[in-house]
C-alpha cells in the first residue's frame, strides 16, 4: 500500500522532479512557511507552493472577506462573504492538496509584527505581502535575528515588486543554464595524455578513425602542436587559427562528425588555467576564516581554496562528467571513467583536507557527509553566494551611483519611477491614513501631492537632479491602491519561484529588487 | 442575498483601471464606469489549451472582467498534471480538461460563462475561430501554436496599398513555458510578427542519428531510443508503440537497460526512459501563473486599451535571478502566412480538382489533400464524408465560375504540408488572379482618376 502511495506521488510530482529532483522536493516537504496576508498576491503565491507539495503553512491575515476580495481573488468565493479571510484561503489551499499542512492566525500581520516577534521563530521563510514600508523595516530585523529567510512581495496598480531579505545565502547546485564543460584539455592530467596516446590519429581505417573522440584528438593535437612551438599552447588569435587548419590537416574528408566537433571544440585547449574570477572571489571572502560556528558550505569553501592552491595546483577539483560526443562506445566509456577516476581521486583529497579542518575548529571531522563532498566537488566552479543588505539600509542610503543610472537609462524608467513612486505611496499613506486615488474625487489634488513626496525623497537621497515623469506619477494614482488579479498572480508567480529556490538552495535568487512593470514589461532588477 | 455577480463593488480594483483615464495608456482607449461591463457583454475570448497555462488563464481571464470564454482542449486529466494544473483533482483524472477547468471556473465566479470544447482544433470549422476577438494560446506544441496562427492569420484581408484591414485582424496571445523559464508575445497579425514571421525562435528538436543508436551508443539516452525506434519494431511487427500504455514503456524500459549493461552505459532508469521516448518537458506551477498572468493582462489590454501592450516579445528566466527581456522583432514582409497571401494565376478554365492538384505541385505552397473555401463558401472538403460529398461535384467546376467570376479574390486552402518529412496540418491564404479577366474598380494595375 505504502509503495502505491509513494509511486502516485512520484507520477504526481513528476515534471518538477525533473528539475529539482528527490532532495529538491524532500526540501520544499520540510519547509515551514508563513504567509502574511493573504489578498490575491499572497494567496497565488502560496497556492503555486502548495500545488509543489511545500510541508508546512501559516497563513497570517485580519481581515473578513469583502466583496471586494471576490473581484481579484480565486481563493474566495461567494459561500465566504464575511468570514476571516485567512480561514478560507487555507480551505481553499487544502483542496488543492491534502498532504500540506496547513494553519490560520486571524490578526492583522502588523500586530504580529510589533507586538509578538517570537511568533516568526519557528518558520523557515515568511513571505510578506502588501506591507507597507515601516512594518517591513521591523520585520526584516525579527528575520535577521532568527535566520528567517524573508521574500517580500507586493502588487499595486499595474506594478508591484518582489525582494529577498537574508544575511546570506549559500548554493552548491546553482545550476546555470550555460557552463563550460570540465574537460581540462588546456592542462590535462597524465592518465588522461597517456590514455590519448593509445590512439593513432594516423589511423587509415575510416570507421576507426571517425569514431575517435575530439577529447583524445585534441589532446593529441595539442601536444604535437606545443611541441613544434616551443611548448607553447596556441593564444593569439593567429595561432588559434593555425591551430583549426592544423585540426583540419588531419581529416581523412570533410564529413567527420569528429573533426568538426574538434574543430568546434579547439579553443577548450587554449582555456588559461585557474580559476574564475567569480570563484576567486570566494575563495578569497573573510568567511573562508572558518571556526567552530562556520557553516558547512564554508568549510567546504576553506578546504576547496586549499586543494586549490596544493594538489589542484591552481585548478578546482574536476567536475567529472563530459558531454556526449562522436566516438566508438567503447572509447567513450574509457574516457567516461579516466574522468570519473580523476573526479574521485580529487574528491577523496577533498574528504581529507574537510576533515583536517573541522579537526581543527573543534568539530567532529566526520560532521559532514561524503555525499555532501561529493556534491560540493561536483559544482565546485558554479558555487555562488548571494548577500542581501538590511531593508532598512537600501531605503536610507541605496547605492546611489546604480540608482543614478538607472534614472538616466530608457529602459529602466518605468522601473525606477515605480520604484521610487511605491516608496511615496506608502508616505503618503503614512501622512494621510490612505492610499493616493482610492476615491474618484480629487485626483489632480491626490497627483500633486504625491509628486512632491517622491521628489522629496529623491532630493533626501541628494539626487535633485532627475525628475519623475509626470504620467507615471498620474499612473500611481490611477491604480488607486488597486490589487489587480493578473497583477498579483505574476508577482505571486514571482515570489513563489523565489521561494523554492530558496528553500530548495538550487539555481540562484533574485539578488535586488525585482520591479514589475505591467506597461510595457520591460521590469528590471535594481541591486540597491 | 443580492445578486454577487451584478454587485459593481465585486469589481472595485480592475474598474480603477478600466474606468479613469490615463497618459500611458492605448490609441483607442475609452475609460467608462461601465468599460468592464461592456467588455464583459461584448469581448469573446478563445482559450487554446486548458493544461498547465490555460487553467491560469481561464482564472487570470474570468478575474479580469472578461465574461464570455471559451476553452478547447482533446486531453483528459493525467495525475502528473495535478503539481501545477490547479483546477483539477485527483478524481478528475480521465475527464476531459476543457470541461473540468470550464465548470470549476464557473462554480467559483459567478457570472461569467465558459464553453467547454473538447476536441482536436483542427476539428472546428475554420468559421469557429472567427467568432472570437482575441485568442489566446496556452500550448505546449509547436504544431498546434502554427495551426492557430495560421487560422488567425487567413482572416486578415489587405486593402489595395497591401495595408491590413483593422477589423480583420485577430489578435493572438501566445505563451510558453519550460522549467523557470517562459515566453509570451502579441501578435496582431499584419502589424507584428506572426508565429511563422519569427519560426526560428522554435528550432526544431536535435534527434539522433540513427547510426549512433544502432551501432555506436554512448549515452543512456541512446540505449533508450534504440529500443524505441529500432527494437520495438523488430519485435513487435505492425504493432504501433504507445507512449501512454504502461507496459510498452516498461518493455522499452527493460530493452534499453539490457543494451546499455551490454555496452557498459550508465543512467537508464525508467524516469529517464519515460522523459526520452514522451520528450517530457519539465513544468511547475510558478512559471506556469507568471506567464499566464503576462498573457491574460495583455490580452486585458488589447481589448480595452487601458494600457500599452507588450511590444512583441517577453521572455522570463529565473534560473538565474529574475531575468526578464523584452524584444520587439518585425514582420517577415514574405511571409507566407500573414502576409497578402501568395499570388495564383491562374486560367478561367482551371478546375477545382486541377487546383488542387496545384496546390500540392506548387513551390512555395506544397500543399496536399486541401480542402478549399472561398468567403465561407466550401468549395471542396475532404471531410467530414457529408461535406465531401455534397462539394464532390464542384472539382470538375471551372473555379472562375466557383468563385463568382470576379477578376481575383482571396481563397483559404487547408490540407497537410510536409516539413523535414513531418506532416503537419496548415492554412494557406491564397490571392487568386485570373488571366485575362477584366478588373472593375479594384484594379491595382491602373493608377485611379486621371
Amino acid at each position: 500500500m505504502a509503495t502505491v502511495a509513494a509511486e502516485m506521488k512520484k507520477t504526481k510530482y513528476d515534471r518538477q522532479l525533473r528539475i529539482w529532483g528527490e532532495q529538491g522536493q524532500t526540501a520544499l516537504e520540510n519547509a515551514n512557511i508563513c504567509l502574511l496576508n493573504c489578498g490575491p498576491t499572497g494567496s497565488e503565491a502560496l497556492k503555486n507552493l502548495v500545488l509543489g507539495g511545500i510541508g508546512s503553512i501559516t497563513v497570517v491575515d485580519g481581515s473578513k472577506v469583502e466583496i471586494h476580495d471576490l473581484g481579484n481573488n480565486f481563493l474566495l468565493d461567494e459561500d465566504k462573504l464575511g468570514q476571516p479571510k485567512a480561514k478560507c484561503v487555507c480551505s481553499f489551499l487544502l483542496e488543492l492538496n491534502d498532504a500540506v499542512k496547513a494553519k490560520f492566525v486571524e490578526e492583522a500581520p502588523e500586530d504580529l509584527i510589533e507586538n509578538n516577534p517570537s511568533f516568526f521563530a519557528e518558520f523557515t521563510l515568511v513571505i510578506a505581502t502588501q506591507l507597507m514600508e515601516t512594518s517591513l523595516i521591523k520585520l526584516d530585523k525579527i528575520c535577521r535575528e532568527a535566520n528567517i529567510m524573508l521574500v517580500i512581495a507586493r502588487s499595486y496598480g499595474l506594478t508591484g515588486m518582489v525582494r529577498i531579505s537574508m544575511k546570506e545565502h549559500t548554493i552548491i547546485e546553482s545550476k546555470p543554464d550555460h557552463f563550460l564543460d570540465d574537460l581540462r584539455l588546456h592542462n590535462p592530467w597524465p592518465e588522461l595524455i597517456e590514455f590519448s596516446k593509445t590512439i593513432d590519429l594516423s589511423v587509415t581505417d575510416p570507421v576507426i578513425h571517425k569514431h575517435t573522440p575530439y577529447v583524445v584528438i585534441l589532446i593529441n593535437l595539442a601536444e604535437k602542436w606545443a611541441k613544434e612551438h616551443d611548448g607553447c599552447l596556441p593564444s593569439t588569435r593567429q595561432e588559434k587559427r593555425d591551430f583549426k587548419d592544423f585540426i583540419k590537416a588531419h581529416m581523412l574528408n570533410m564529413d567527420e562528425e569528429n573533426y568538426k566537433e574538434a574543430l568546434e571544440a579547439s579553443f577548450k585547449v587554449s582555456i588559461s588555467r585557474g580559476i574564475s574570477s567569480d570563484l576567486l572571489q570566494i575563495v578569497n571572502d573573510s568567511a573562508t576564516e572558518v571556526d567552530s560556528k562556520s557553516s558547512d558550505f564554508w568549510v567546504l569553501v576553506a578546504a576547496l581554496k586549499e586543494f586549490i592552491e596544493n594538489e589542484g595546483d591552481g585548478e578546482p577539483p574536476l567536475e567529472g562528467s563530459i558531454p556526449d560526443m562522436t566516438s566508438s562506445t567503447e572509447c567513450y566509456v574509457i574516457l567516461q571513467k579516466i574522468y570519473q577516476a580523476k573526479a574521485e581521486s580529487d574528491c577523496l583529497a577533498m574528504e581529507q583536507r574537510v576533515k583536517n579542518i573541522l579537526k581543527r575548529v573543534g568539530r567532529d571531522p566526520d560532521a559532514i557527509s561524503k555525499a555532501y563532498v561529493k556534491n560540493f566537488c561536483k559544482n565546485a566552479r558554479k558555487i555562488t553566494i548571494c548577500r542581501y543588505r538590511h531593508i532598512e539600509d537600501e531605503f536610507t542610503s541605496p547605492c546611489l551611483p546604480e540608482l543614478q543610472k538607472c534614472l538616466n537609462d530608457e529602459d529602466y524608467s518605468y522601473a525606477v519611477g515605480f520604484y521610487i513612486l511605491l516608496r511615496a505611496v506608502d508616505r503618503f499613506a503614512a501622512n494621510c491614513n490612505r492610499l493616493p486615488g482610492i476615491f474618484d474625487s480629487g485626483l489632480n489634488e491626490e497627483i500633486s501631492r504625491l509628486k512632491l513626496i517622491a521628489v522629496g525623497i529623491l532630493s533626501e537621497l541628494g539626487l535633485n537632479g532627475p525628475t519623475l515623469s509626470e504620467d507615471l506619477v498620474t499612473e500611481m494614482c490611477r491604480f488607486g491602491g488597486a490589487e489587480l488579479h493578473p497583477v498579483a498572480a505574476f508577482i505571486g508567480g514571482v515570489a513563489s519561484q523565489e521561494v523554492i529556490k530558496l528553500v530548495t538552495k538550487q539555481f540562484v535568487p533574485l539578488k535586488g529588487t525585482f520591479m514589475f512593470n505591467g506597461i510595457d514589461h520591460k521590469s528590471q532588477v535594481l541591486v540597491l | 442575498m443580492a445578486d454577487v455577480s451584478s454587485d459593481p463593488g465585486r469589481w472595485r480594483d480592475v474598474d480603477k483601471l478600466l474606468a479613469r483615464p490615463g497618459n500611458i495608456v492605448g490609441q483607442d482607449f475609452e475609460p467608462s464606469p461601465t468599460l468592464r461591463e461592456d467588455i464583459g457583454e461584448i469581448a469573446r475570448v478563445l482559450v487554446v489549451g486548458a493544461g498547465g497555462l490555460g487553467c491560469e488563464l481561464l482564472k487570470d481571464l474570468a478575474l479580469s472582467g472578461f465574461k464570455n470564454i471559451d476553452v478547447i482542449d482533446m486531453d483528459t486529466i493525467e495525475v502528473s498534471n495535478l503539481n501545477r494544473q490547479f483546477l483539477f483533482r485527483l478524481q478528475d483524472v480521465g475527464k476531459s480538461k476543457a470541461e473540468v477547468a470550464a465548470e470549476r471556473v464557473m462554480k467559483r465566479i459567478s457570472g461569467v460563462n465558459i464553453t467547454p470544447h473538447f476536441c482536436r482544433i483542427e476539428d472546428k470549422d475554420i468559421d469557429f475561430y472567427n467568432d472570437f476577438n482575441i485568442i489566446v494560446l496556452g500550448l505546449d506544441s509547436i504544431d498546434a501554436r502554427s495551426y492557430i496562427n495560421s487560422v488567425a492569420c487567413g482572416f486578415l484581408e489587405y486593402d489595395t496599398d497591401d495595408k491590413p484591414l483593422p477589423e480583420t485582424i485577430k489578435p493572438i496571445v501566445d505563451g510558453g513555458t519550460e522549467g523557470f523559464k517562459g515566453h509570451a508575445r502579441v501578435i496582431l497579425p499584419g502589424r507584428t510578427p506572426c508565429f511563422e514571421c519569427n519560426i526560428w525562435l522554435f528550432p526544431p528538436q536535435v534527434k539522433f542519428p540513427l547510426c549512433t543508436l544502432a551501432e555506436t551508443p554512448r549515452t543512456a539516452a541512446h540505449c533508450i531510443e534504440y529500443a524505441h525506434l529500432i527494437k520495438w519494431g523488430e519485435v513487435h511487427h505492425g504493432k504501433d508503440f504507445d507512449a501512454d500504455d504502461p507496459e510498452h514503456m516498461q518493455w522499452v524500459y527493460s530493452q534499453a537497460l539490457k543494451r546499455a549493461e551490454l555496452f557498459g552505459i550508465t543512467g537508464v532508469t525508467y524516469s529517464l526512459t519515460q522523459g526520452v521516448v514522451k520528450n517530457i518537458i519539465p513544468a511547475i506551477a510558478s512559471t506556469n501563473a507568471i506567464i499566464s498572468a503576462a498573457c491574460a493582462l495583455e490580452a486585458l489590454k488589447i481589448v480595452s486599451g487601458c494600457s500599452k501592450t507588450l511590444c512583441n516579445y517577453f521572455t522570463y528566466n529565473g534560473t538565474e535571478g529574475t531575468h526578464i527581456k523584452v524584444t520587439d522583432f518585425v514582420r517577415d514582409t514574405d511571409c507566407l502566412v500573414c502576409g497578402p497571401g501568395t499570388l495564383v494565376e491562374l486560367d478561367t478554365s482551371t478546375t477545382l480538382l486541377q487546383f488542387i492538384i496545384l496546390l500540392g505541385e506548387h513551390p512555395n505552397i506544397h500543399l496536399s489533400k486541401a480542402s478549399v473555401t472561398c468567403r465561407g463558401k466550401n468549395l471542396y472538403m475532404q471531410s467530414p464524408p457529408v461535406l465531401e460529398e455534397m462539394t464532390r461535384s464542384n472539382l470538375q467546376l471551372p473555379l472562375f465560375d466557383l468563385m463568382g467570376k470576379v477578376a481575383k479574390d482571396v481563397i483559404h486552402a487547408s490540407g497537410t504540408s510536409e516539413k523535414n518529412d513531418k506532416k503537419t496540418s496548415c492554412l494557406r491564404k491564397l490571392r487568386v488572379v485570373f488571366k485575362g479577366v477584366a478588373d472593375g474598380i479594384t484594379s491595382m494595375d491602373t493608377t485611379d482618376g486621371s
